[in-house]
């Protein structure tokens, strides 16, 4: 018996989608250290495409043959109908945009070298590129797959930083524009390292009053442990705020116009999709299932996050002028309207089902129109790059129709109009809080979308109304980005004018509600 | 006695009546659809399509005929309309097939005429497209066997209408008649749809049947108010006051179309209405039916009076429908003693308004056009046949005994005479002012000195014109007395809409009678000192203030400009005004607003990533506050 540890029991096949992501990526760091270069390429993009779509297979193949109703590997992972949905959303997501990714001259061929510097130079011409985007990817999502099924708060740390550290770095790739990109990833790195501090000193405090990081035995201290309201209330802002910095909630949004404007667009898509999926199913899961007791505490707290994170998004995207930071602040708005779906979580079962599956929903559809965006503004290009500023989107609907009818169906999505997959997102969440009582809040969220489909029109006025310059940008796509778009256009459509299977599916998975 | 029952039907040719509007309305698919491919055959189709649908409406006629008298009434189900408000049917009974028959007759007639009256127009085909489907329409209102069904038919009348009105659209003033007809059309649809959802609220059904059997009992308050509303509906689109004063203008159309829409068929949906609804909604000595007559009369009187000051010979005569109708509203009113006489006088005047209408049309062809009466003179040597047929057709409205027009004319005296003297005499004297003023346009047009214009060559209409001319006068001669005398149209018509106790028996010399032929024939001599034996100037004199008031159309324009026109516009500059200052300025000011926060705002966005991580420390501290401030409550 002394000094003999016991084996850990690890359910291996539930958590089979996280090992294959997992196991790619390690897969993908030995190519880049033994396969010769031109081979690199050739290995990775089937590898990582393989390895996302085997780890989303064996997600349904769960889903269909048995959900778990307890935590699994000794309590620190818990595999559950929503983690599940998120896996599958996360992995569908991760895959698209590696087909993003794939498309050639979106990252820097040597990194490390100055921007300008004749080092650089005799890189580009060398042809060289960095195929450690393919195992950083792989990274990342593995991180995203941890984060939300994650069922105690150090797992949960892990997990966040799993999934952040490479996207620090991803941020810095860009082939163009060099210096926003590098100061991209920097920002991010500083005030992602900030935040984490936020979220392991909270871990800390909680711990010091439940005696556990475990979120389970969290809740259950709530009702028993006194006295100790300081060190919970301190930790649980501490928690809320990595939590929130993630999603971009206000006022910790500040970061992520200028990581997404910097970053490589097919990096800003993934994080714009998958990152912001994980971080709202890891924020679900620690309000409902350590915090559930403590709601009509965080409640109030969170409707005035809500509002004043769909405030900001909405009222600063309006004079936004770069096409990415719009759709960056659109993104805080989303997190926004998201965040009224966390509010509508309560005490009565139904309640939490129904906005549970609302929510689920709203993140699929919200997921894919997203990607969908940034696959768009891939494709205008400038001889600098990409044309990020929108007066060179003037009259695109006359140059290219195509391309501008789905930019203007995909911001149409984001505005919420009818018969796209983001109406049915935003009315799903709406209904589920009006449910909940909190009809003030689904006012305040139906008046930010108000202004917010102001800018979102206004692209599209800008593109079939104005005359194209005469020096205008190139449409140039690519054929997985061409894919990308169709996938996204199809997903927003079939979302929109057919939503029940999807809805039926998201039900589904919130039926089973959060393990604890 | 009471209506028949209705009864299903199925079999023989009334179980495919659909085909009677299928027909025209397939008619008027192919040639809209086909665009300028159908061109070349567009009138033929539109021609055997009308024909064709008479000729199912006589084979429906006769085996209708061929049932027992109390089992006329048949119902043919088509199909689940509205699921769980009305299915929708066909009701085939004496009176709509008396419609139909009208219809499809006189509008294949009319068909045929257009053929050579619209020879030279380059867009004859879509012209017979909504010939065909004014037929159709018109066909679908009087067949329906419910409300809804009916009203659809009616607005697809007032679509046709329009249509028709505003044929040659190129004019500025087809298309403000077209207009104008329509949105007086729409005043008169209102209340109609308004009844239509009294009725269902009442009545919880809309079918003619499930309101006849129905044993709910409404209050009577309710049933003044749809029988009011039905009113307001038949008055639009029959032209009865207040909202007559489309009619005139809608002369804009192409002649035939007067003579089918604005004369024949279109304008007796008003009756149509009322006495399909008399038995439910317009008994006998209720308020509804007394506003039916009160509006008759005074109609019958104002057209009249209309008639008497036009130079436009199409608006004389529009003049005159407004004043027949009047006169089928009167007997409508009355009750069932008047309904056989109001459907009779319906029919025959179906026939010698469109005969003269078309009569008029041919003299407009053959002199380039003109409407003006005081240009014509002295046309009964060049056009013989439009001639004689034009003058019986007048000797049919004024009621010169024998033709149709005295039959059913005095029929409606005499029932109102005997619901009402006083109404009674006032027929009597629109009587009067009709062979006053149909005389002076026959001596004006066919009688006295040439005042033709200088390039005018007239000459008689082609045999395809002239022959539809000659059928309608052989009808408005013998028509009236068949359906009249013996009762035989009351009796026909009794399982549909009832019939009084005692048959009323035609008497050839009642007081009424005579006065009236005494007055017409005043009227008549009048007219022709003032226009058949004097001088007529082709310049109209300034004439007395009545003169003007007649000319004016009695101001009901100006009536209703100052009354609707001008307050509306006023309601519509206020509108405006405030939708700029108000709530536009309140909008754009919120935006405005906005924006410059935005602009505010976006400062706080200042790059340096120590500031950001301020903004998180801040908002930490802040959210670590608010869970103190929160959890202590």
């Amino acid at each position: 018996m002394n000094g003999t540890i016991p084996a850990p029991t690890i359910e291996y096949a539930l958590l089979a989608p996280m090992l294959v992501v997992f196991g790619a990526a390690i897969i993908g760091v030995l190519v880049e250290a033994f396969a010769p270069r031109y081979l690199r390429s050739a290995i990775h993009k089937p590898l990582t495409l393989l390895a996302l779509a085997g780890a989303f297979v064996i997600t349904i193949w769960q889903a269909r043959t048995n959900i778990p109703t307890r935590p699994s590997a000794m309590g620190a992972v818990a595999i559950d109908g929503p983690a599940l949905f998120i896996w599958g959303t996360i992995l569908v997501l991760a895959f698209v945009s590696v087909l993003l990714i794939n498309d050639e001259g979106h990252f820097v061929a040597s990194a490390s070298a100055v921007p300008g510097s004749a080092e650089e130079e005799r890189a580009l011409t060398e042809g060289a590129v960095h195929t450690e985007v393919y195992p950083l990817v792989l990274f990342a999502v593995g991180g995203m797959l941890l984060f939300p099924a994650a069922n105690d708060l150090l797992a949960m740390f892990v997990a966040l930083e799993v999934m952040s550290l490479p996207l620090y770095l991803l941020c810095g790739l860009a082939r163009r524009r060099r210096l926003l990109s590098q100061e991209a990833a920097v920002k991010y790195f500083l005030l992602g390292a900030f935040s984490s501090a936020f979220f392991l000193y909270g871990t800390a405090l909680l711990y010091g009053y439940a005696g556990s990081v475990d979120l389970a035995k969290i809740g259950s201290a709530l009702g028993s442990v006194g006295g100790q309201d300081t060190l919970l209330y301190i930790g649980v802002a501490m928690l809320g705020v990595g939590l929130l910095f993630k999603i971009g909630a206000a006022p910790f949004q500040a970061w992520k116009p200028d990581v997404y404007q910097g970053s490589p667009t097919p990096i800003t898509a993934l994080m714009a999709s998958g990152t912001l999926v994980a971080a709202f199913g890891a924020l679900l899961r620690v309000f409902w299932v350590a915090l559930g007791g403590l709601q009509w505490s965080w409640t109030p707290i969170m409707w005035g996050v809500a509002i004043l994170t769909m405030v900001v998004g909405a009222i600063l995207a309006i004079t936004q002028t770069d096409i990415k930071r719009m759709l960056a602040y659109s993104s805080i708005a989303h997190g926004g309207f998201l965040l009224i779906g966390v509010v509508a979580l309560g005490d009565k079962q139904q309640h939490n089902v129904s906005a549970l599956s609302a929510l689920l929903f709203y993140l699929v559809a919200y997921g894919f129109t997203t990607v969908g965006a940034f696959a768009i503004v891939t494709t205008v290009r400038d001889a600098g790059g990409e044309a990020w500023h929108l007066s060179r989107w003037a009259g695109l609907g006359k140059r290219r129709p195509l391309v501008a009818v789905v930019f203007s169906l995909f911001l149409l999505a984001f505005a919420g109009i009818p018969l796209t997959s983001g109406f049915f997102g935003k009315y799903a969440v709406f209904q589920a809080a009006v449910e909940a009582g909190a009809t003030p809040l689904v006012v305040v969220g139906v008046v930010s979308s108000a202004i917010a489909a102001f800018f979102y029109v206004r692209v599209i006025v800008l593109m079939f109304f104005s005359d194209p310059a005469a020096d205008g940008p190139s449409v140039v796509i690519p054929g997985g980005t061409w894919a990308v778009g169709a996938a996204a256009v199809l997903a927003t459509v079939v979302l929109g004018v057919f939503p029940q299977p999807v809805l039926d599916l998201a039900h589904t998975a919130a039926q089973s509600l959060f393990v604890r | 006695m009471e209506p028949a029952k209705i009864i299903e039907h199925s079999g023989g040719v009334i179980g495919v009546s659909w085909l009677l509007i299928a027909l025209p309305l397939l008619g008027a698919a192919v040639l809209l659809l086909g665009g300028r491919k159908t061109d070349r055959f567009g009138h033929l189709l539109g021609v055997a399509t009308a024909v064709a649908s008479f000729v199912v409406g006589v084979l429906v006629f006769l085996q209708l005929l061929g049932f027992d008298p109390a089992e006329r009434r048949r119902t043919v189900p088509l199909y689940d309309f509205i699921p769980g408000l009305t299915k929708m049917g066909l009701l085939v009974d004496p009176l709509s097939i008396s419609f139909v028959l009208l219809i499809t007759g006189v509008g294949s007639l009319i068909h045929i005429y257009s053929i050579g009256y619209m020879a030279h127009d380059p867009n004859r085909r879509r012209f017979f497209a909504y010939l065909n489907l004014f037929v159709a329409a018109m066909l679908l209102l009087v067949l329906a066997d419910n409300y809804i069904g009916l009203y659809v038919g009616w607005e697809g009348v007032g679509l046709a209408s329009y249509l028709l009105i505003g044929f040659w659209q190129h004019k500025p003033s087809a298309a403000t008649a077209a207009k104008k007809a329509f949105i007086v059309n729409r005043v008169g649809d209102f209340g109609l749809a308004i009844a239509i959802f009294t009725i269902f609220t009442a009545f919880n059904t809309v079918s003619f049947a499930g309101v006849m059997e129905s044993g709910a009992h409404p209050s009577q308050g309710t049933l003044t108010a749809i029988g009011l509303l039905l009113l307001l509906g038949a008055c639009g689109k029959s032209a009865q006051l207040p909202l007559q004063s489309w009619l005139l203008d809608a002369m804009e159309g192409p002649t035939p179309v007067s003579a089918l829409i604005h004369a024949a068929t279109m304008v007796t949906a008003g009756v149509y209405l009322v006495t399909r609804s008399g038995a439910m909604f317009f008994p006998e000595g209720s308020t509804a039916a007394i506003a039916v007559t009160i509006v008759g009369v005074a109609t019958l009187l104002a057209g009249a009076i209309i008639g008497t000051a036009k130079d436009d010979i199409k608006k004389a005569l529009a003049g005159s429908t407004m004043s027949q109708i009047g006169y089928m509203m009167l007997a409508a009113g009355v009750g069932p003693a008047g309904y056989a006489f109001a459907i009779a006088h319906l029919i025959t005047h179906g026939f010698f308004k469109a005969d003269m209408f078309l009569g008029a049309g041919s003299v407009m062809h053959a002199m380039n056009d003109e409407v003006d009466m005081r240009k014509y003179g002295g046309l009964r040597k060049v056009m013989p046949i439009t001639f004689a047929t034009f003058l019986i057709g007048y000797l049919a409205i004024i009621g010169f005994p024998l033709l149709s027009g005295y039959f059913t004319k005095d029929g409606i005296i005499e029932s109102a005479m005997e619901h009402n003297a006083t109404l009674g005499w006032l027929a009597v004297l629109g009587a009067g002012i009709t062979g006053f003023y149909m005389s002076r346009l026959v001596f004006m047009t066919f009688f006295g000195q040439k005042r033709w214009e200088a390039d005018a060559h007239p000459h008689e209409s082609p045999a395809v014109m002239t022959w539809p001319l000659i059928i309608l006068s052989v009808g408005s001669i013998f028509l009236g007395g068949f359906l009249i005398l013996g009762n035989r149209f009351m009796t026909f018509l009794a399982p549909a809409v009832g019939r009084p106790e005692h048959l009323p028996s035609f008497h050839p010399f009642s007081v009424a009678g005579l006065v009236t032929l005494a007055l017409v024939a005043a009227g008549a001599a009048l007219a022709w000192f003032k226009y058949g034996a004097a001088e007529v100037p082709v310049t109209a004199p300034r004439g007395s203030f009545l003169t003007t008031f007649a000319r004016r159309d009695l101001y009901g324009d100006a009536l209703n400009e100052a009354l609707f026109m001008r307050p509306g516009q006023w309601l519509t500059r206020l509108a405006v005004f405030f939708d700029n200052r108000g709530i536009d300025g309140l909008v754009n000011g919120i935006a405005a607003g906005i924006g410059g926060t935005s602009g505010r705002l976006r400062r706080v966005q200042t790059g340096f990533v120590r500031s950001y991580a301020l903004s998180i420390f801040v908002g930490a501290a802040i959210l670590v506050g608010a869970w103190f401030v929160v959890g202590n409550l």
